[in-house]
Formats: structure tokens, C-alpha cells, sequence
């Protein structure tokens, strides 16, 4: 288990934050299900989309649990992984998602 | 109670703003130079927005006792053109001895690019020459990671104090590198991206509360000028004491800010 570092005990957390989490958790449902309902097939290839579908099972698999380390393994999973600068910018803004990940 | 918004971008928040923020406690405010929403045409537009920060806002946030004090550069979304960047630096001399300039900032990389990257490394040696301290952007969502680690080894091999820099928009995939090579890091709480307060209460959880601070960067986008109080309470509903509260949102913006021999608060 992950060591104690939050005041609340586990079930005040649950009863504080439910709500506010299970209507994230349906927001993210019906945003896949808008998807499948929307007109044509690109969006469900988008990089974004297959690194979000990526990412949602790092917060139940078992490499998770009890190591409170599922945002930081979602970040990382999200970031480029590059090291060296790149040639030039030819944009200005971000994805959300490495354009080159393997998702 | 008395609180420090360590980076708020006032030129583009209302007069309304100061009043709200006054009236939730704060009590100063630091103003970094960063992108406007659109490219500039001209070095002379970066010469008007210096004017803007040195002169119109200190006087605009003295009227709600709100100290104002500022950061200068140009920012690493406008740093792909060097010719153009370097006019840009060339002006911020005039302007590093106004008394509310406290260092250059918020430099950093936007896309990693090689001229993002030789212009950051030029005004690392800015603030170098004059003894400034640095304020960092770091680069957003899938470039946080890879830019945030560029930026730490380019201060490093330019031999900076990694104590008198702020590297800030830290979350938790970056936060722990940037406090273990001895830097000072910011959380900046915003509705969609990088931290929600919540977020950002976990991280001081995990990760202690020294060298950290949190702050709005309320800017032209979606962002709140009263998130630092709000995060307050998120961390008094989770049992955190007022002690913790005054060291993150008051000590540790004092502390590191007042480095530069310039910094005060407001009434």
C-alpha cells in the first residue's frame, strides 16, 4: 500500500469526491459514445482518441494498485519520451497526446 | 488571510479582478511576460508591453494595495525567429533596473524546438550577466516532460544556482525531478489543463511543501484569477492546517521572490 500522506481517511475521501468522480467517469463514457454517434470515422483514429482509449486501463491494472502513481504513469504515457530538441516548431500549440506515440 | 499570486498575467484581467483578488486576501502579485494570444509584428510591440508592466500595471494594482512586481523576456512561443527574438532581448536591458522588475521570465521552451532552445540559452545568460533571477515556463501538455528536462540541463550547463529558479507549471510526472535537482517549482491551477486545485493539494501531499508554490498564471484564456484561495479551500476540507496554507501560498513565494532584493508586499 501506498504510505499515508492525505489527512482524510479513505472513506471520507470516498464520501467527499464521489459525486464530482462518477459524473467524470460518465462524461468520459458519453464522450466515446458521441464519438461512435458522430459522422464519419476519423475522429475515432485520432491520435488523441487511441491514447486516451490507451490510458483509461492504467487506472485498474494491477501495476497501480496500492502505488497512488496512476496520474504520473498517465502523464508520462501521454508525453513525448524524446530526448533530443526537435529540428524546428512548426506549430505553436499542443495535442494532449505525443503526435508520434505508439498508441 | 494574506496570500501571494506569484504569477497572474493582469494585462489581460480586468480591473474587476483586483477587487476580487484584494477582497480574498492578496496581497501581491508577480506578472510574468508571456505570449499575448498572437504574434507581435514588431520588436516595438515587445517594447509598448514592457512599458505596460513596469509602469501601467504597478499603478493599476497599487489602487486595491496590491504590490505588482514583473518578469521580462521574450517568451519561447514568439522564440522560433532568433533575428527576431534577438531584437526583443536587446530592449530588456532599459528596463531590468524599473524597480518592480524582478528577473527574466517566463522563459522556457514551447515545442523543443533548437531555436526555442538557443534563445532560452541566451537569456539564461541574461539573467546570468545582471544576477536576475529566472522564472521558467515550462511547455505544455506532451512537451512538458521532454521540455522541462532540456530546460533543467541548459541551466545547469550555464552554472546557475538551481535556488535562485523557479521552474513553474510543474505536475506530477515533472515535480519531482525539478525539486530534486534543487530548483524551486510552481503549480498553476487551471480549469483544463495542467493542475485543478485538487490536483495540485495532492501533489503538496506527496511531495512536501518545500521550494513549491501554487499560483492562477490567470491569463486571456480559460483560468481563474481566484484559484490560489479556492485551492485554499480545498486543502482546509481535507484537514490541512492554516500553518501549511501560509508556508505555500505566503513563506515560500516570499522566500524565493525575495531573492532578488526587490520584492515586497502590498498593504
Amino acid at each position: 500500500m501506498a504510505k499515508q500522506t492525505c489527512p482524510l481517511t479513505s472513506q471520507q475521501v470516498v464520501d467527499l469526491y464521489f459525486m464530482e468522480h462518477r459524473a467524470k467517469l460518465l462524461d468520459i463514457a458519453a464522450f466515446l459514445d458521441r464519438l461512435e454517434r458522430a459522422g464519419g470515422g476519423e475522429g475515432l483514429q485520432d491520435i488523441r482518441v487511441r491514447a486516451l482509449y490507451k490510458a483509461i486501463p492504467l487506472l485498474t491494472d494491477a501495476a497501480s494498485l496500492g502505488q497512488a502513481d496512476r496520474v504520473k504513469r498517465v502523464q508520462e504515457l501521454l508525453s513525448d519520451q524524446t530526448t533530443e530538441p526537435t529540428p524546428a516548431a512548426h506549430t505553436q500549440s499542443a495535442l494532449g497526446a505525443d503526435p508520434n506515440g505508439d498508441y | 488571510m494574506a496570500y501571494i499570486d506569484p504569477h497572474i498575467h493582469m494585462v489581460s484581467r480586468t480591473t474587476d479582478d483586483y477587487q476580487a483578488m484584494a477582497e480574498a486576501g492578496c496581497v501581491a502579485i508577480t506578472e510574468p511576460a508571456f505570449w499575448a494570444g498572437f504574434d507581435r509584428s514588431s520588436p516595438g510591440g515587445f517594447y509598448d508591453y514592457f512599458r505596460q508592466l513596469t509602469e501601467v500595471e504597478p499603478k493599476r494594482a497599487a489602487r486595491y494595495g496590491i504590490a505588482h512586481h514583473c518578469w521580462l523576456c521574450i517568451n519561447p512561443k514568439e522564440a522560433e525567429d532568433p533575428v527576431f527574438a534577438r531584437e526583443v532581448i536587446g530592449l530588456i536591458p532599459e528596463f531590468l533596473d524599473k524597480p518592480n522588475v524582478l528577473g527574466i521570465g517566463e522563459i522556457g521552451l514551447n515545442k523543443n524546438s533548437r531555436n526555442e532552445l538557443t534563445i532560452l540559452e541566451e537569456q539564461i545568460e541574461l539573467a546570468k550577466r545582471h544576477d536576475r533571477l529566472i522564472l521558467v515556463h515550462t511547455p505544455h501538455l506532451e512537451d512538458k516532460l521532454k521540455g522541462t528536462r532540456l530546460t533543467m540541463d541548459a541551466l545547469a550547463n550555464a552554472g546557475i544556482d538551481p535556488g535562485r529558479v523557479l521552474i513553474d507549471h510543474v505536475e506530477e510526472h515533472t515535480v519531482a525531478e525539478v525539486l530534486d535537482r534543487g530548483y524551486w517549482a510552481g503549480m498553476t491551477l487551471y480549469p483544463d489543463s495542467k493542475c485543478t486545485p485538487q490536483r495540485a493539494v495532492d501533489i503538496i501531499e506527496c511531495y512536501g511543501n518545500e521550494r513549491l508554490w501554487i499560483n492562477s498564471a490567470g491569463d486571456w484564456g480559460p483560468s481563474d484569477p481566484l484559484s490560489v484561495p479556492k485551492c485554499h479551500v480545498e486543502m482546509r476540507r481535507r484537514g490541512h492546517t492554516q500553518q501549511l496554507i501560509e508556508k505555500i501560498s505566503l513563506e515560500n513565494p516570499l522566500a524565493f521572490l525575495s531573492q532578488s532584493g526587490r520584492f515586497a508586499l502590498g498593504n
